[in-house]
């Protein structure tokens, strides 16, 4: 509670005792006249700020400013004799006010402390003393000391020290993630157990902390549809309140002879709930504390516009390597032919491929049952496009494609040709000896991601990737893909993702996302109604491209953020039909006689208080499966 | 030119709407947006006129809502 809000406690808490005051004293009394001033001596203390505002917005013209209007409406009730009433309305509009200043302010900190991952200073060694200085003074290629308990504050390569680095301010990502020299230290992170120095690789300004301290403070400015719809109700609710009161005060009596008293009565009802302040407050509350759980799960949103896009989405289109597999190949199969075995395979081609820097030639040698022996390798060649040659242990190795070894006279067996995956065939001096399998592997959580996707209610879900047929269906069958398509070019990836859409926008309101690494498919992010970008923690290029950005490399990030998302905008509609139903009931009653000034000054109280703890809701909203 | 700015004091997310709809109509703004949650409004406008413009935004903040401090 800041300062201003617990002299406005005190002062609103003064002015209910005056208000509770003012019943103990007898109506007899001076006719009546000495409650009417102790009441008016509450109204003056808890309205005073808003007499003097509504002076000051009418004195410039703004005639439907709220404490003007509020001011009217309890100025009103006193007009009418009723003093209790109007220091009823004018202190419970203040304590509405009050909670509403108070739970913002709560949310605030709250959303605030989550993403409190700022550093606070730097350990710079320089001319061989540690020196505590702000982060941004650190100049790139300088050696910072991070000691346990500290934040990494700009992002470096570990020099010396190992350690474990808490991420999860950053990622959601619980588990600590071990560290040693040459590995990169996102700032952010928290160094957990041991001495570490590291050597600026960037500017605090330009490092992962930084940038995504930026794009929070950015997020709220994309407003999503839901908040726009908002503005221009609460644009246009005022006004027509405030006409229909004038109506309805006037047109009764001039027109029906209807008794002045009863009908401006009836007017001062419609002023009291004249405000839109429970929905304009509500709804941006429920966007913010969505943002602001995703975050705390290592989803980052840019802005609210996102997260409601991401809560239709029906269609999420991967991308195939780094997305939904590692990446990284392995070596899953190896076949001898007859006369060969799977030893002298798998050594002489580790050998023959061990100088090569091919992603396949690297999982060979990473399978080699024996480390390799360089100097048993001689006369290495390189064919591009095709693999390598070379004399290992005084034999002729060959490895590489079927367009290899035609090349030189040696016909593969057609079995050998449909393998899932890529395919690496070996011959021995002039006989073809067999062949290697080697797979980009899905990650762990990828079937848990696609499982997750439709359990979410998304219909379909798509592959697209540069790799050949085998290597696609071996990972969509095992993931259970509604969808896959291979061998695409980066120009093949737009033009499915085109038809995707189309097909996608058949459905009203439906969306599609498209998820990638972020760095090789900016177009098709871009394209997408929604680009999720992942693995994003030290990759700027992924950060800016897209609308979404997974920090850490778990696509089953992705169902969880639509489940939040989900969640948020149910929130935010309960609100919006929560508070227009009850301001709707009470313009009804208030026209019909049936709603007194304290009911609606209640109901009207009542529902922004009722809405903004629904809105809170949001920032607990729990990703997991139901 | 694009600026963000902190809006001290800020509490009210009526005022907030009101505020933005007035920025966008000063001369020389291209694009207001204020938010009360993060108390931050943003500013894009004319380059030749900037300080101008930031000088008639921190004027109308004033007349507005004199609790609240641009900074």
């Amino acid at each position: 509670m800041s300062r201003k809000q617990r002299l406005e406690l005190i002062r609103i808490l003064i002015g209910l005792a005056v208000f509770a005051a003012g019943w103990c004293v007898p109506d007899t009394l001076c006719s009546g006249w000495a409650a009417r001033g102790v009441f008016a001596v509450a109204y003056v203390i808890a309205g005073w700020d808003v007499l003097w505002a509504s002076l000051r917005n009418i004195l410039r013209g703004e005639v439907f400013d709220e404490n003007f209007l509020m001011a009217v409406a309890s100025v009103g009730a006193m007009a009418l004799g009723d003093f209790a009433e109007g220091a009823a309305v004018m202190l419970f509009y203040q304590v509405g006010e009050w909670f509403q200043a108070y739970a913002v302010g709560r949310t605030r900190g709250s959303i605030a402390a989550l993403m409190d991952i700022r550093p606070d200073f730097a350990n710079v060694l320089r001319g061989g003393q540690t020196l505590r200085v702000d982060p941004e003074e650190v100049q790139v290629g300088e050696t910072i000391l991070v000691r346990p308990g500290e934040r990494v504050p700009l992002d470096g390569t570990i020099l010396k020290g190992e350690s474990t680095l808490d991420t999860a301010a950053l990622t959601g990502e619980s588990l600590p993630r071990p560290v040693l020299p040459g590995d990169p230290a996102p700032s952010g992170c928290i160094n957990l157990s041991g001495l570490l120095e590291i050597r600026a690789d960037k500017h605090y300004g330009d490092s992962t902390v930084a940038r995504i301290l930026q794009l929070v403070e950015e997020a709220a400015e994309r407003k999503a549809r839901t908040e726009a719809f908002i503005t221009r109700f609460a644009r246009v609710y005022t006004p027509f309140v405030c006409i229909a009161a004038l109506l309805l005060a006037l047109t009764p009596p001039l027109l029906f002879g209807g008794a002045w008293g009863d009908w401006v009565y009836r007017a001062l009802t419609f002023l009291v709930i004249s405000c839109p302040c429970a929905l304009v407050i509500s709804v941006p509350l429920s966007f913010f504390g969505g943002i602001g759980a995703a975050s705390r799960r290592g989803v980052l949103l840019k802005g609210s516009n996102a997260l409601e896009t991401l809560a239709h989405v029906r269609t999420v289109v991967f991308d195939k390597t780094g997305t939904l597999t590692r990446g990284a190949f392995a070596v899953t199969q190896v076949l001898p032919a007859p006369g060969f075995d799977r030893t002298t395979l798998l050594t002489l081609a580790a050998h023959a491929e061990s100088a090569s820097t091919h992603p396949l030639a690297k999982a060979i040698v990473a399978a080699a049952p024996s480390p390799i022996d360089p100097a048993a390798v001689a006369n290495l060649r390189e064919h591009a496009g095709r693999g390598v040659s070379a004399d290992v242990h005084g034999r002729t190795i060959l490895a590489g494609n079927a367009a290899l070894l035609r090349a030189n006279a040696i016909e593969p067996p057609a079995d050998a040709l449909t393998l899932p995956g890529s395919t690496i065939l070996i011959a021995i001096d002039g006989t073809y000896a067999g062949a290697i399998v080697a797979q980009d592997q899905p990650k762990e959580d990828a079937k848990a991601a696609i499982d997750g996707l439709h359990h979410a209610g998304v219909r379909k879900t798509v592959m697209l990737t540069g790799d050949n047929e085998p290597a696609a269906r071996a990972v969509a069958e095992t993931l259970g893909l509604d969808a896959w398509h291979a061998k695409l070019l980066p120009a093949d990836k737009v033009t499915h993702l085109e038809r995707l859409l189309n097909e996608t926008h058949a459905t009203p309101k439906a969306r599609l996302a498209f998820v990638g690494d972020g760095i090789n498919d900016a177009p098709v992010l871009a394209r997408a109604d929604l680009g999720v970008a992942m693995g994003a923690l030290g990759s700027d290029a992924a950060i800016e491209a897209a609308d979404v950005v997974l920090m850490d490399d778990r696509p089953s990030k992705l169902a969880a953020a639509i489940r939040i998302s989900r969640g948020t905008l149910t929130i935010a509609w309960q609100n919006i039909i929560f508070a227009i139903g009850v301001k709707a009931a009470i313009l009804i009653l208030g026209a019909l006689g049936l709603a007194n000034l304290w009911l609606a000054v209640f109901a009207d109280v009542g529902v922004a208080f009722l809405a903004i703890l629904n809105a809170l809701r949001a920032l607990a909203i729990s990703p997991k499966e139901p | 030119m694009k600026q963000s700015f902190r809006l001290k004091g800020l509490d009210c997310a009526n005022c907030a709407a009101k505020l933005e709809r007035a920025l966008a109509k000063l001369e020389g703004v291209e694009h207001a947006s204020v938010n009360f949650l993060t108390q931050r409004m943003s500013l894009e406008g004319d380059d030749a006129r900037w300080d101008e413009v930031i000088a008639s935004a921190k004027a109308l903040v004033h007349k507005m809502e004199p609790d609240v401090v641009m900074a």
